[in-house]
This record gives structure tokens, C-alpha cells and sequence, in this order.
């Protein structure tokens, strides 16, 4: 136990201090770190020997980027440009900004004169991603992508090097998934406030070092009895649930997080790169095609809702959180269709809208407690 | 005078016949497609295809006051009021299937494109899983870079052939070359037309009241390939030079000053935004529509690319250097921008890009909130008074400018 709660510590600080890691770790390696919203290719930053750091804003109030983004822009946007403008990303050299949704696509135009000091590195992913003529036309993008990266770090990505990377993120996937299902034996230990913190560190650390230090914890935490859990399991899906508040709320409220459809947590390991062709990059291309399961990927089937509610069926959860970043209209986009979905396949619901960090929110832990009563119906 | 119709009422007729067209084609058992405003019309149009733009559609429910019980009931579906009120508009009707304001026909498949918007893609998802129906996907990739890519053309050059297979089989009609490249040449015309029509605008006075351009362009959507749209539209061109020739104009108040309208307009307060400028003698004499909607092409490729440089798909400095190039030949003293609470594209890069249109032309510019169909976001008193001051600015300019001074 003491070595499980040792290892939580370590993915602990990495959350509370991203920043101080990352330089730490430019420090120490002398390698350069590269920036990415969402979805970006990190085998390829890491193939360059850069280390690629998931971007997904802080706890800032907003003021300097409003005379670039307006106030209706969701949190993640306001508080990265935030940052940004203010230096706290000036450790990293480049920021690749992925064209998912109109707030990015916009965002991609101011970045370059709000934060120029970190390079914007242009991503338009593919919508019609299952076509080959939108694995070519991405198969492009990242040939782009790998020469900006050679120029920055001054490394030649080869194949060999790209084909290690893949194996190293395959890994860390397949590592997550096995994390993500040990987890929910042990609901009394991995709180909701450790398990994204443990996921959520991922974003800040070199992937070799972190995928071992998951391994450590799913062995030290199957040495550990399992109890029976005698609150409430959900399943929650959204683009984060990363805020201290509301991840305490739902801890003071007995509510175990069993599965979760998060972009800043599952979505990034749900599925491994295969390894079909001879090309590691058209590799990576393909990858694109097969994810599924997110607002920001063209789902015409709304596939999402029916992976959100086979992770009710496997893990037996009480329900489902749709935790709401505001402003993201993929996300809400999405929302009416989820909800008749679970409706229909009478699976209880609970819709918490999450803003800034620096908001806490009493609306939220009310809904949760009559989620809470509701669900023992 | 003859009783020659005039282009403005050969335009309404125009739109009248494309609504009853499409209500028409259904009742007779055709095939009906709904379509995203910048897809290109032409592959529907050269397969004599059926079809209705939704946005032209909520926008003309907004203009005749009709949109609040749609965006109600789409809010009472779990749809976001954050969600653009195009999206909920239509949306809504999905479900209520009846709108006295402006009745449409049910879809039997759709047409999306992506160049305007990122989010049209998640409205037609919608539609498509709600209404069961195939959704043909045309992606558009937004241009980071000065130029459309090698690799971004093959792509959607690609796509089109995929989509003809895609509407080929679906509605069993045939894709024809020679048919193709007639339309082309319709839409080009059409296009060419609206262009020389919209040049009239450079004239001192602008031969027309600006607002008038909001109700042509509708046709441009919806009726580009035909050859009465380009009969209509050379007919506005004519009737706008002559107009020029004499000195006369449609804009009922002394045109005292030149603006540019940036941002889709305000339907629900058209008639009041038009009064409110026409008051300080403010006309419109250019909008980023002038251009943007004469898409001239003699090719597949040139299409393609047409199609891939419409505002809000390309980069910021291009964003930038189309609005100057309109305030420098159109004579434009202010540019009036609408804060449109539904588009978080074009609002996302407003603050920077009128940083630079002011920078580099010294015109005055104004923000007034609103939306284009959600008529609880606007106010009048706001609009007012901004409009005032907007005014003063560009008098005072004047002013300084006419003293020799310069304001610069």
C-alpha cells in the first residue's frame, strides 16, 4: 500500500506543477518539448526526441486573451491563450493546433500573433477520416508536421525511430486500458480526483518513464484486497473532468468513476496504431481513421453513444455523468442525441456544466447528490 | 417605361419558384436533398436534383420573425442556446415538420460541406441519425496556408468523384459531363453577373441601399446553375449601371456615409438596422458577400478551389486583405461589425482582423451584439447607440480629413 500511495504522489505533483515538470525535464535531457490541443500526432514529436505535452489550459482567470477570443470560447481556449500570452509556455517550442471544431480553426489565426513566441504548427484532420482519399490528404499533413519537427529539434525522423515511437505509444495505450479496468476494483483508492490524475499525467511526461510507473501501480494495487464499493459508479463522457471541485464533490458524494469517455483521458488510449503498412507515418494517418467514439471525429452513426453505453453494461455502472465543457459546441452538438439514447436504453443521466477552474460550482454538487438518490431508485 | 419586370422582382419570383420547386419535386415522389449553403450546387444541379439549403431556409424564417418557437423547442430538446440559431432552426423543424412563415420539404438525403463552418458537420450528423437518411460529406479542409495545397485539391477533387458515385446510386440518376460543364458555365455567369451588379456599389452615390444585397443573394445559394439567375442577376447589373449613369439610387436619404457590413446580417432586425443607418445617412456599400459569392471558374480544379476560398476557409492574412481591397475600391469610410453570437468562427478572428483593417486603412469601426436568428440577443437602445457614435467618428474624420489634416 504505501508503494501504491508513493506512485500516487509522484502523478499528484505532475498535475499540480505541469509546467515545473516539463522544464525539469528539458533540463535534464537537453531535449525540446512541443505543445498539441486534443488530437495531435506525439509519435511523431517523439520520434524527433522532443517530448509532446497535451495543452488543456489551467487554472488562470482570463483578461489579456479577451482582446483575441471572445467571452463565449470555451475555458480550455481562453485559459491556454491565457497562459500563453503571459509566458508560462515559453518552455515549449512549437504548438501544434488541431482544426476540430470553429473555436480551433479560429484560434489557429490568433495564436500566431498572441503567443508568437511558440510556433504554431498547423493540423486540419480529415472529416471524411475512413476514405483513402482522407488518409492521403492527412498523410500530408503529418509530412508537414515531420519536417517542422526535424527543423525544430534538428533530428532526421526515420522510419526506424517512428516504428519505435508507435511501439512506445502502443504500450501506453494498452497500459491505460489495463490501468482503466484495475482501477475500478479499487474505487476506495483510486478516487476520481487520483484517477485523472494518474490518466491525466500522461500529458506531461515522457511516455517510456510514465507507462512504467502505471505498470508499478496496477502490480501494487492487485496485491491489495478488493472491497465491496457501497457507493454510486459512473461512467462519465465529455472532453475533461479535471476540475479539483468538482472531482471532490463527487468524491464527498461516494461516487466512484468506473469507465470514462473523456478526450483528455480514454479517448486518447481506447484504441492501439495498427501496424498494416510498411510506412509507419501512413500507419499513423490510418490511426485516424480507426478512433471512434468522439464529438470531435465524424461519427454519422453517433457510434459515441452506444461505446457510452456498452462501458454501462461491463462495469455495471449506476449511470452516466455528461460532464459539459461550456462553450464546446461538438459536445453539446452531441448531447440532445446521448440523451435520448440513454433515455431509451433507461440508463440515468446527469448533465454538469464545468467553466473555468476558478469557478466552483454549487449547481453541480446538488445535481450530483440527486443524481446520487436518484440512481439507488 | 415598359412592363419589363424589374431584376428585384424577377429575383423574389426566383426564390418563390426554388421553395415551390422543391415542395413540388416531393409531392411528385422525387427525391429531395437538403444542403449546406456552400456545397457545391452544381453537382446536385447538373443531376437535376432537388434540393433545399437549410440556412437560407432559417434565415428567411428569421427575416419574417418566425424563429423563436423553433429555437425554443430545439432548447427544450437539450440543444444549447451556445449552439448557432441556423443549427436550432433547423433542427427543430426536423421534428415539428411545419412552418407557416416558409414551408419546406422533409429531406430524403444531405448534402454537408464543411468550408464555411466546422460545426455544419455536427448539424448534419444530427440530421442524419435522427431523420435515418444518408449524409453525403463533402470535407472541405480549412487553408492555414496562402494557397489552397496540391494535396488539399486532390482531396477534394477526390471527394467529388466519391460524392457523384455516392448521389448516382442513391437517387439513380446520371452524372453527365457535358451537362456538368453547362452548369458550370451558368454558375459562372451567375457569378460574373453578381460581380459586375456589386461593382455598381463603388459609385458615389452607391446606386442602391446595401440592405437590398442581403435578399439578392439568397439566389446565389439556392439558383446559381440556372440560366434565369443569370438573367435576373445580369438584369440587377443593368438596372444598377444605369442607375449609376444617371446619378440616381435606390437609398431613400442622403448618402452621407460608406460603410462596409461585416458579419451575417441581423434578419430578426433587418427593417430597424436599415432605418437606424438610413437615419444618419449611413449606407452599405460593400459586405465580404460582394466577392465571395461571384465564384467564376472554367474547370473541375478551379471550382474546387472556388469552392475552397469562401470567407471563414481561408487564413487570416487573406481574411484581411479581402475585406481592404472592398474598403479601398468601394470607398468605405467605417465598417459596422455584427458581434453574431451564432458564428464563433467569424467571431473568434474579428477582434485581430479589425485590429488590422483599422491599422492598415484608418477607418472607423463599430461593434453592435447580435444574432442571425436568435432575436433575444440584439437590442435596439445597444444598436442605437453605437450606431450614433459610429457616426460621429466618421464625421469626424471627415472632418479632419477635409480640413487636411488627416486622422492617420
Amino acid at each position: 500500500m504505501s508503494n501504491v500511495n508513493e506512485v500516487i504522489a509522484q502523478f499528484q505533483e505532475v498535475v499540480n506543477q505541469p509546467g515545473d515538470h516539463v522544464k525539469k525535464y528539458i533540463a535534464k535531457t537537453g531535449n525540446k518539448a512541443i505543445g498539441y490541443f486534443y488530437y495531435a500526432p506525439q509519435e511523431l514529436i517523439h520520434a524527433a526526441g522532443m517530448l509532446p505535452v497535451g495543452i488543456w489550459g489551467g487554472n488562470i482567470e482570463p483578461s489579456s486573451v479577451r482582446s483575441y477570443l471572445p467571452s463565449f470560447y470555451c475555458g480550455i481556449l481562453q485559459t491556454a491563450f491565457e497562459m500563453g500570452m503571459k509566458g508560462l509556455y515559453d518552455c515549449l517550442d512549437g504548438m501544434i493546433i488541431p482544426n476540430l471544431c470553429d473555436s480551433l480553426r479560429a484560434s489557429s489565426q490568433n495564436w500566431k500573433v498572441a503567443v508568437p513566441q511558440v510556433e504554431f504548427i498547423s493540423l486540419v484532420p480529415p472529416v471524411n477520416r475512413k476514405t483513402e482519399a482522407g488518409v492521403k490528404f492527412l498523410l500530408s499533413e503529418y509530412e508537414n508536421i515531420k519536417n517542422t519537427l526535424e527543423r525544430i529539434s534538428g533530428n532526421k525522423i526515420t522510419d526506424q525511430a517512428l516504428n519505435n515511437s508507435i511501439k512506445v505509444f502502443n504500450t501506453y495505450r494498452q497500459t491505460m486500458r489495463e490501468f482503466t479496468k484495475v482501477a475500478r476494483n479499487y474505487p476506495d483508492i483510486i478516487t476520481p480526483s487520483i484517477r485523472n490524475a494518474v490518466i491525466k499525467s500522461a500529458s506531461f511526461m515522457d511516455k517510456v518513464q510514465y507507462t512504467a510507473l502505471v505498470e508499478e501501480l496496477i502490480q501494487g494495487l492487485k496485491t491489495l484486497p478488493v472491497k465491496d464499493w457501497d457507493g454510486k459508479k459512473v461512467v462519465v463522457t465529455g472532453i475533461k473532468m479535471d476540475s479539483p471541485a468538482l472531482l471532490k464533490i463527487l468524491e464527498e458524494n461516494n461516487v466512484a468513476v468506473v469507465a470514462d469517455d473523456l478526450a483528455q483521458e480514454s479517448r486518447l488510449f481506447r484504441s492501439d496504431i495498427l501496424q498494416t503498412s510498411a510506412n509507419p507515418l501512413e500507419n499513423l494517418a490510418r490511426y485516424w481513421s480507426t478512433m471512434e467514439g468522439c464529438s470531435l471525429l465524424f461519427d454519422p452513426e453517433k457510434k459515441r453513444c452506444d461505446m457510452i453505453i456498452e462501458d454501462v453494461k461491463e462495469t455495471g455502472a449506476d449511470g452516466v455523468l455528461f460532464c459539459m465543457t461550456k462553450f464546446c459546441d461538438p459536445e453539446e452538438f452531441d448531447y440532445p442525441i446521448f440523451k435520448k439514447r440513454l433515455d431509451a436504453a433507461n440508463i440515468p443521466h446527469v448533465f454538469i456544466e464545468t467553466d473555468l477552474e476558478t469557478e466552483t460550482d454549487e449547481q453541480a454538487r446538488t445535481r450530483i447528490q440527486a443524481f446520487t438518490e436518484m440512481a439507488a431508485l | 417605361m415598359t412592363d419589363e419586370k424589374k431584376a428585384s422582382e424577377m429575383i423574389k419570383e426566383l426564390m418563390d419558384k426554388h421553395y415551390e420547386d422543391a415542395l413540388e419535386a416531393k409531392k411528385k415522389g422525387e427525391l429531395v436533398g437538403w444542403a449546406a449553403s456552400n456545397f457545391p450546387q452544381e453537382l446536385a444541379e447538373c443531376m437535376d436534383l432537388a434540393l433545399v439549403y437549410p440556412e437560407n431556409h432559417a434565415a428567411a424564417v428569421s427575416a419574417k420573425k418566425a424563429s423563436l418557437p423553433f429555437l425554443e423547442y430545439a432548447e427544450g430538446q437539450g440543444y444549447s442556446t451556445d449552439i448557432c440559431s441556423y443549427a436550432r432552426i433547423n433542427l427543430a423543424f426536423k421534428d415539428i415538420k411545419e412552418c407557416e412563415a416558409l414551408q419546406i420539404p422533409m429531406p430524403d438525403y444531405l448534402l454537408c460541406a464543411n468550408n464555411i463552418c466546422d460545426l455544419m458537420v455536427k448539424w448534419y450528423e444530427n440530421l442524419a441519425v435522427e431523420l435515418n437518411i444518408p449524409l453525403f460529406m463533402l470535407d472541405i479542409p480549412y487553408n492555414t496556408e496562402p494557397a489552397v495545397t496540391p494535396a488539399r485539391l486532390e482531396y477534394i477533387k477526390e471527394q467529388f468523384r466519391m460524392i457523384i458515385k455516392q448521389l448516382e446510386d442513391f437517387t439513380g440518376k446520371k452524372f453527365s459531363e457535358e451537362r456538368f460543364k453547362e452548369v458550370m458555365e451558368i454558375s459562372s455567369a451567375s457569378g460574373r453577373a453578381w460581380k459586375r451588379a456589386m461593382s455598381t456599389l463603388m459609385a458615389t452615390p452607391s446606386p442602391m441601399n446595401g440592405f437590398e444585397m442581403f435578399t439578392y443573394m439568397g439566389i446565389l445559394v439556392c439558383n446559381k446553375g440556372r440560366k434565369e439567375t443569370t438573367v435576373a442577376l445580369n438584369k440587377l447589373a443593368d438596372e444598377l449601371e444605369e442607375r449609376v449613369k444617371n446619378g440616381e439610387t435606390s437609398y431613400k436619404a442622403e448618402e452621407k456615409h460608406r460603410i462596409l457590413s461585416e458579419g451575417i446580417a441581423c434578419w430578426p432586425f433587418l427593417g430597424h438596422n436599415m432605418k437606424t443607418l438610413m437615419q444618419y445617412g449611413i449606407n452599405v456599400v460593400g459586405a465580404i458577400y460582394c466577392d465571395a459569392f461571384a465564384k467564376v471558374y472554367s474547370n473541375l480544379d478551379e471550382m474546387a478551389i472556388a469552392y475552397a476560398e469562401v470567407p471563414n476557409c481561408v487564413n487570416l492574412e487573406r481574411e484581411v486583405a479581402s475585406r481592404v481591397k472592398i474598403i479601398k475600391d468601394h470607398n468605405v469610410e467605417g465598417m459596422l461589425i455584427h458581434s453574431n453570437r451564432s458564428c464563433k468562427k467569424w467571431d473568434g478572428f474579428m477582434y485581430e482582423m479589425e485590429r488590422r483593417i483599422a491599422q492598415e486603412t484608418g477607418i472607423a469601426t463599430a461593434y453592435f451584439d447580435g444574432d442571425q436568428s436568435d432575436p433575444r440577443l440584439f437590442s435596439k437602445a445597444q444598436y442605437e447607440t453605437r450606431i450614433q457614435s459610429f457616426y460621429e467618428v466618421m464625421e469626424q474624420k471627415k472632418a479632419a480629413a477635409a480640413a487636411g489634416e488627416g486622422t492617420r
